[in-house]
Order: C-alpha cells, then structure tokens, then sequence
C-alpha cells in the first residue's frame, strides 16, 4: 500500500509539536509545573538545592515510595486500589528478619521478603476477585491484618541489621553505582519496566480494558481476574522492596516501618495524572509526581519556612496538580 | 505457507478417503442449540431453547424486553454457561464454552459500543482481548498499527486524517465506532457473527450501510444472529426470524413466506397474549382476524 492509495489511513500520526503537545498536553503540564517547583527551591534556597548532597538524598528517599506508586499506578489503571502496601512494607520485612536471623544469608532474606510482599498481595487480589469485594474495602481490612500481622509476629520490637552492611544484597539495594545510591538505580528499573509492562505487554493492555469498561473485559474474554490478581501481587513485591531498601539504609527493623507512607504516595500517583476512575495511567506523571512530592518538604524547610506550611503546601499542590490535569485533560486529550 | 499448502493435500486425500465424512462436512450447521435452559437466582430466564443456524445464513432473533434474547447471546458467546441443554459447533457438542473458547471456534460479536473501552486508542480496542504478542506477553505494537491502519483505509472507509490507529474511541462519531465494532468483529475471520441490536442509535444512512453490511456476511458463506427489537431491519436482511417470548422460542418464520406486515402481526399477538403459537396456526388466526375486520394495526 502507498501513501497515495486512495482511502489509505497512515499508520502513525504526523509527528508535529503541535500533534505531540495536544495529544500529551497533561504531562506536559506536570512537567512544567514540576520544573517551575523546583526552579523556585532554588531560588529561595539555592545553597542547599544546588549541592549534590540534597540529590543523592532525594534519588533514595523518594524511591521508597515511587517504587510502590509505579505498582499502584497499574492496579490504579485496572480501576482497583491498595491501601495495603505500607503494612506489606512492614510485613515482608518479618520474612527478611525471620530467615536473616536463621541463615545468616542476607540475599536469601531478601528473597524471602519478596515472596512475602508477593503472597500479601495474592492474598489481596484473591479476596477482591474470588470474594468480590471491592478493593478499597479489602485493603482497608489487609491493611490493618498485615500491620497487626507484622507486630504480632515480632512482638513490637525492632531489630538491628548493622551485620548485613557486608553482604551483596546490601550492595545491591542501597549500596552505589558509580555515585548513584542503588535505590535510584532499582527506580529507573521498576519506572522502565512498569512503562512496558502497561503500555508493550498483554497484562497493561488487559488492565486498560477492565478500568475502562469492565463490562467490556468480560465480553471479549479478557481474563479479568487474573490480570487484576496479578497487579496486586507486583505491588506487594514492590512494597516489600521499598521495605527492606528503608531497613537496609538505616540498617534497622521496626515494625512501624511505611506507615504514613500511604497519602504521599497516593498522591503522587495522582498528582502524576493518573486517573482515579481506571483506565488511564501515567508512568511518567508518577515518577515526576514522585518527585514533586518528595521534594516539598525539604524545599519547604530548606526555603526557611516552618514545617507548619508542609501540609498546607502539599494540599495547594495536590489540588492544583489535579485540576491542571482535568482542564488539560478534557481539553486537548479527547 | 508450504505448512499449509501440506495441510490442504492432506485435507483432499483424507476427503478421498472417506465420502461419507465430506457429505457428513456439508451439511453440518455451524451452530445448534439443544434444549437450553438458564435461570438466575431462580428466576428462569430460558426455557428448553432449541435453535440452529445454517450455514450463509442470516437469522434474526426478536423478542421483546426479558424475552432472553441477550441472555441467549451470552451463552452462545460464552459469557454464561447453560444450566442445561447442549451446544453444538459443526456438529460437534462443545462443553464448557469461554468466551475465548467461543472465538477459538469462530464466533464474534457485534456488542456495539459497550463492548469498546473510550479511552484507549483505536488499535487497542481491535485488538482487545486477543493483542498479537510474542511468547512473553510483550506487544507487538507496530503490527498491531498496521493492520488497524489498513483496516481503517479499507474496511471502514475511514479517510479523514485527523483519524489515526492510535485516535481514543472517545474521539470517535456513533458511527465510527459502529464501524469499528463490526471491523474488529469481522478482521478476525468469524464464521458465526452475532449483532447485538447492531441499529440502536444509528442514523438513517449509517443503518442503510450497516444493513447492507449484514448482507455481505451471507454473500460470503458466512452465518448471522441478527438481535434487534427493530423487526423492520431484521426483517429486511434475516433469512429466518426466530421470535423468542418469556424465554421461549415462539415460532419460527422464513422471510420468504411471511411478508412483514404478517410478522409484525405476529409478534403483537405473542407479546399480547405469550401464548406459544405454532406457526401453522397464524394463518387460520389471521383469516379469523381478516373476518372480524380487525386486521391490520
């Protein structure tokens, strides 16, 4: 087929400034915004926001909580939600103390970790898609399970990992690459491999479907349970990774570890762009997202402001982020 | 290619072989229902449906409101599973159909647009349910572009060029996505094509194209549900009208012997009175009717 045949239809759009601003004018904006933010910490605290120092800080300390939002992106998409995830934090960490303490072997413990986020979260998903009850109320409930789960079964007491500062696992999580601390490493990972597993792989695809039309899902055969169980278990290995990363950074477990975790992340989730109703995400909206919210209370304290503005910021930026996103939305992105 | 062409000197010699089993092929409907029943939470829904459909043919299934008709759709698609009866594809009884089994043996469906999901791109929607990917799951994208393209240009005779493969539904006219409904369902090859009420919410001339579509579906030896409460546009098209009631078929009636006007009758009277009337009987009730002067609307 030419391009000149008549009634042929060119397979990709144009590309034009135009035709990439309009059909992407959403994340642009967060863009922006988020560059114009960051513009103005440097301008009212150019000696803290213009050190490497303050960097190397973000690159770990929003990791913790951008590698869960990027799961949570995806369950966001398929139109479910988890609210478990700080107590998944917490409660894959019991396996990593458990085995740690046992063998001595810190990669082994990672692993159990892992597979402890990951039957959290299959447990969330089974509950939600065999039960059928909605997500936000299962996870209200898991949350509180795997918090008292994880408090329960260490009896409230934290435990020192300072030994694990030799092993290979440690290198590999929170140790560095060239200057750059491993948890931004494992964030360009998990950011890479959410963007393809959304938007280049049948699971996104599927998850797309069911957030948009669920109705539709079922009528064309896509397996809907599944694909929703699934995402719940990533997000789970996802938290446990951001749970043993915190741990082996201050090289100590407690229990308590995630909790207030939750709002910021959620909000970083939207801020990014992702819609609340299912069916559309953003992969760079939330790793920006990610980062904007991170970057609030530092710039905050570093600006010279109390930390009594934190909430108040947060909120202006939140509501401002979102309804940018709905005009814009609306607007240009059909 | 030369798999296939293999494939086709093995089919001729196995032909050769056996005449009966070629008769048998011939005369196999591509789709029957056995004395199928459902009911829900113990209200039925169903009752000892018995259906079949030929081979290039159109049938047409009316019925009013809770008359079963979308229920009857489900299973056939696999989306609900009989509580009894049989299903039979090609003569052969299927047991435990899915709605991907129901695809695998060729059966698509038209569920307008509440079976397109608005805010993703219109490859996507093609694609839904059944992407080309590779073994790992992973999409293969440009192909997928592609054939949505040339589906576009050719199919649905979209030429504006605001409209691309990755345009949202949500951009797109009743229509279009009407078009697009019936594309995907008819890019994947189908041998059975079901139209859920295909009209609603179509525009005069977008429902002339459609009908003319559903035509085409039998020019090419391939078979049609054709699900609407519009009788005049089933009526139209449909080789065969199968008037469901209250989860019954009612009767059956070929469009070659029935004019519309005697359907129409018809399905009033059964609406009317749910009576289960043998097709034999509509005519001595008409000339009755005739009698009392009465006839017509």
């Amino acid at each position: 087929m030419t391009p000149t045949a008549p009634g042929a239809v060119s397979v990709k759009q144009r590309w034009t400034v135009r035709s990439f601003a309009t059909t992407r004018a959403s994340q642009i904006g967060i863009t922006a915004a988020f560059i114009v933010l960051w513009l103005g910490f440097i301008f009212f605290a150019p000696e803290t926001f213009l050190s490497g120092r303050i960097y190397t800080s973000f690159a770990q300390t929003t990791s913790y909580f951008a590698i869960p939002a990027l799961a949570l992106t995806m369950v966001i998409v398929s139109g479910d939600i988890d609210l478990s995830f700080p107590s998944i934090m917490a409660l894959g960490m019991v396996g990593f103390v458990a085995v740690e303490r046992t063998t001595g072997n810190v990669e082994l413990a990672i692993l159990a970790a892992l597979t402890v986020g990951a039957l959290a979260g299959l447990f969330n998903g089974v509950i939600v898609t065999v039960i059928g009850i909605p997500a936000l109320v299962v996870t209200i409930g898991t949350q509180f399970l795997y918090r008292g789960l994880a408090l329960v079964l260490v009896s409230g007491r934290t435990y020192p990992l300072v030994e694990t500062r030799d092993a290979v696992g440690y290198e590999l999580l929170v140790g560095r690459l060239g200057g750059v601390p491993m948890q931004f490493v494992w964030l360009m990972i998990a950011t890479i491999g959410t963007w393809f597993l959304l938007y280049r792989h049948r699971i996104g695809q599927n998850a797309h479907v069911i957030g948009d039309n669920r109705q539709a899902a079922e009528l064309m055969g896509i397996p809907i349970k599944r694909t929703r169980t699934i995402l719940f278990v990533l997000t789970g290995i996802a938290s446990a990774m951001a749970g043993v990363m915190i741990s082996l950074q201050v090289t100590n477990y407690y229990p308590s570890i995630g909790s207030g975790f939750l709002l910021p992340t959620l909000a970083a989730v939207f801020v990014g762009g992702t819609s609340v109703f299912g069916g559309r995400g953003t992969v760079w909206g939330t790793f920006i997202g990610a980062f904007m919210i991170g970057g609030i209370r530092a710039g905050i304290v570093a600006a010279g402001l109390t930390e009594f503005y934190t909430d108040l910021i947060y909120g202006a930026i939140i509501l401002i982020a979102v309804s940018t996103h709905a005009v814009l939305q609306r607007k240009f992105e059909r | 290619m030369a798999g296939s062409t293999g494939h086709h000197h093995r089919m001729r010699h196995l032909r050769r072989m056996s005449p009966d089993l070629t008769a048998q092929e011939d005369t196999q409907l591509p789709l029957e229902l056995r004395n199928i029943s459902k009911s829900f939470g113990g209200v039925s829904v169903l009752r000892d449906v018995s259906l079949e459909l030929r081979k290039g043919e159109v049938l047409g299934l009316v019925g009013d409101n809770g008359a079963g008709k979308s229920t009857l759709i489900k299973i056939i698609t696999g989306v609900h599973q009989p509580d009894e009866g049989e299903i039979l594809f090609n003569g052969k009884k299927v047991a435990g159909l899915s709605v991907q089994k129901a695809r695998e043996l060729g059966v698509e469906t038209v569920y307008q647009e509440r079976a397109l999901a608005e805010q993703l791109s219109m490859w996507r929607n093609i694609f839904m349910g059944r992407p080309l990917s590779l073994p790992m799951g992973f999409l293969k994208v440009g192909q997928m572009r592609q054939v949505t393209a040339d589906l576009m240009g050719q199919s649905m005779g979209f030429t504006s060029a605001a409209l691309t493969p990755d345009t949202h539904v949500s951009g797109l006219s009743g229509g279009e996505r009407q078009g697009l409904a019936i594309v995907r369902a008819l890019h994947f090859e189908a041998d059975i094509i079901i139209l859920d009420e295909p009209t609603m919410g179509l525009s005069l001339s977008e429902t002339d194209k459609f009908l003319g579509f559903v035509a085409g579906i039998r020019s090419a030896g391939k078979s049609a549900i054709f699900i609407d409460h519009n009788i005049f546009h089933v009526y139209s098209v449909a080789d065969r009208v199968v008037v469901l009631d209250r989860g019954r078929v009612a009767g059956e009636f070929p469009t070659s012997r029935y004019s519309l006007d005697e359907l129409t009758a018809i399905m009033k009277e059964v609406a009317a009175s749910g009576r289960f009337i043998e097709p034999q009987r509509q005519s001595a009730m008409r000339a009755i009717e005739a009698d009392q002067g009465k006839g017509g609307s």
